[in-house]
């Protein structure tokens, strides 16, 4: 039984964040808008609130259910603990007009209607700083081209939970392939019965095997694009 | 009737003359015995992992692979009754190094109801929730305490907002299983329609593999 007297205004800084963190893995979404807002009150911008208590939260959280230890409804209710305080960080960092990390198009394939793993990701995205554009599920590849074409994204996210469905991953990057687009774009793939291998048959840039690895891999891969790319 | 398998139950029916065996997932035990009782194999073991596994995908290659690690040698020939089942090609390369088949197309919904017919009942609506008779009798168990709803019930539409329909793949003529299947798909809040599958490509791939002649 979780102790009902703790009240979080009592705990310094440092202790709140690690009450916060605790409150993440149990799903307290509550005691994570109370900690939040807490925190802001103190003085905390919302990007670190963001960092230091969400996101870093959501990776301890991404490590267990790597390891076995969580499942995945106790992942979604996490997951629903950092959208309760995201919704009260989001126009705060929209105010701050912090310089976005990079902008994603994500979106679930044609024939699969999963997104939990989609979704997880794109909060995940979100948290690490990026402009998320989430197309939704069951999308032809006339959505994606629509969508790169609109937001001008650094990165293309993709997603399926079907081994049946998973092959249009290689239907969508063939179709960049052939309009000479495919390398203006990060593809990152991902989904439970995908692996490293069939990301490379596919032609995308990396397989992301959970929320946390494709948030650490977009933020890398974006970095790594901007070092190469020629001084203007 | 057979005794029914609990879905982390293993376990093994022996033939009175083991020469081949089927390595099944627990799921589908009733018909793989029901095809054997059929056809007279009295030299065909079954051997079922846990069907809990239908849930967790990502542990079905290394059973198989533990499995056929432990029984080698045992029987003259050996067929794994699952399909990908979610694996993404797992399974398949555990059995190209254990040189073994296994059955058609990607999902036990599938072979059931016969791959091209699923195939094309899933195009005409993907957002399709689908039961089998193992599903429809362990709903409960294998659905709701799986994902964990009878904990966290706040997670239903999370889980299944998505879906519009449930269909009831049956592969017996079976009121019980037919209300079960109704009630489960009131429970989920989809539409409920049923299809009688029979054991689809389960017989001919069973069939062909245990009656083919001995090799050389």
């Amino acid at each position: 039984m979780a102790d009902d007297t703790l009240d979080l205004k009592t705990l310094t800084d440092d202790e709140l964040v690690a009450q916060m963190h605790d409150d993440l893995y149990d799903g307290l979404a509550d005691e994570i808008v109370e900690g939040t807002e807490i925190l802001l009150e103190r003085g905390w911008g919302a990007d670190k609130v963001l960092n230091d208590a969400l996101v870093e939260g959501m990776r301890i959280v991404g490590i267990d259910f790597r390891d076995g230890i969580l499942f995945v409804p106790e992942v979604l209710l996490a997951a629903n603990a950092m959208k309760a305080g995201m919704v009260i960080l989001r126009p705060l960092l929209a105010e701050t007009g912090a310089e976005r990390v990079g902008t994603v198009v994500i979106g679930t394939v044609k024939g699969d209607i999963h997104d939990i793993g989609k979704n997880l990701v794109a909060m995940m995205l979100e948290g690490a700083g990026f402009e998320v554009h989430d197309l939704g599920i069951n999308n032809p590849v006339e959505n994606y081209l629509a969508a790169l074409e609109e937001y001008e994204p650094d990165i293309l996210g993709m997603s399926a939970l079907l081994t049946t469905t998973m092959p249009y991953m290689k239907v969508v990057i063939d179709t960049l392939k052939e309009k000479g687009i495919r390398d203006d774009y990060i593809v990152l793939v991902g989904g439970a019965p995908l692996n490293e291998e069939f990301g490379k048959a596919v032609g995308a840039d990396a397989y992301c095997r959970d929320a946390a690895v494709a948030a650490e891999t977009a933020q890398a891969l974006v970095m790594a694009r901007r070092a190469a790319a020629p001084a203007s | 009737m057979q005794q029914l398998l609990r879905p982390d139950e293993e376990r093994v029916f022996e033939a009175e003359r083991p020469e081949v065996l089927v390595l099944a997932c627990g799921a589908i035990a009733r018909e793989v015995l029901a095809v054997i009782a059929l056809n007279r194999w009295e030299n065909v073991t079954l051997r079922c992992l846990p069907a809990k596994l239908h849930s967790r995908p990502e542990l079905i290659a290394p059973a198989v692979d533990a499995k056929l690690g432990e029984i080698a040698g045992r029987y003259e020939r050996v067929f794994v009754a699952y399909a990908d089942c979610g694996t993404g090609g797992a399974l398949d390369a555990v059995l190209e190094r254990h040189d073994v088949e296994r059955l058609p197309g990607d999902h036990c919904y599938g072979f059931l109801t016969g791959n091209t017919a699923w195939e094309e009942l899933h195009d005409a609506e993907p957002a399709t929730f689908y039961l089998t008779d193992f599903l429809a009798r362990h709903f409960d168990a294998i659905v709701i305490r799986g994902l964990g709803l009878d904990r966290h019930p706040q997670l239903l539409s999370q889980y299944f907002g998505n879906y519009r329909r449930l269909l009831y793949l049956a592969q017996t003529d079976d009121d019980d299983l037919r209300a079960r299947a109704r009630a489960a798909a009131e429970r989920l809040g989809l539409e409920y329609e049923e299809r009688r599958t029979g054991y689809g490509d389960l017989v001919p791939s069973l069939t062909r593999f245990v009656e083919a002649p001995p090799a050389g």
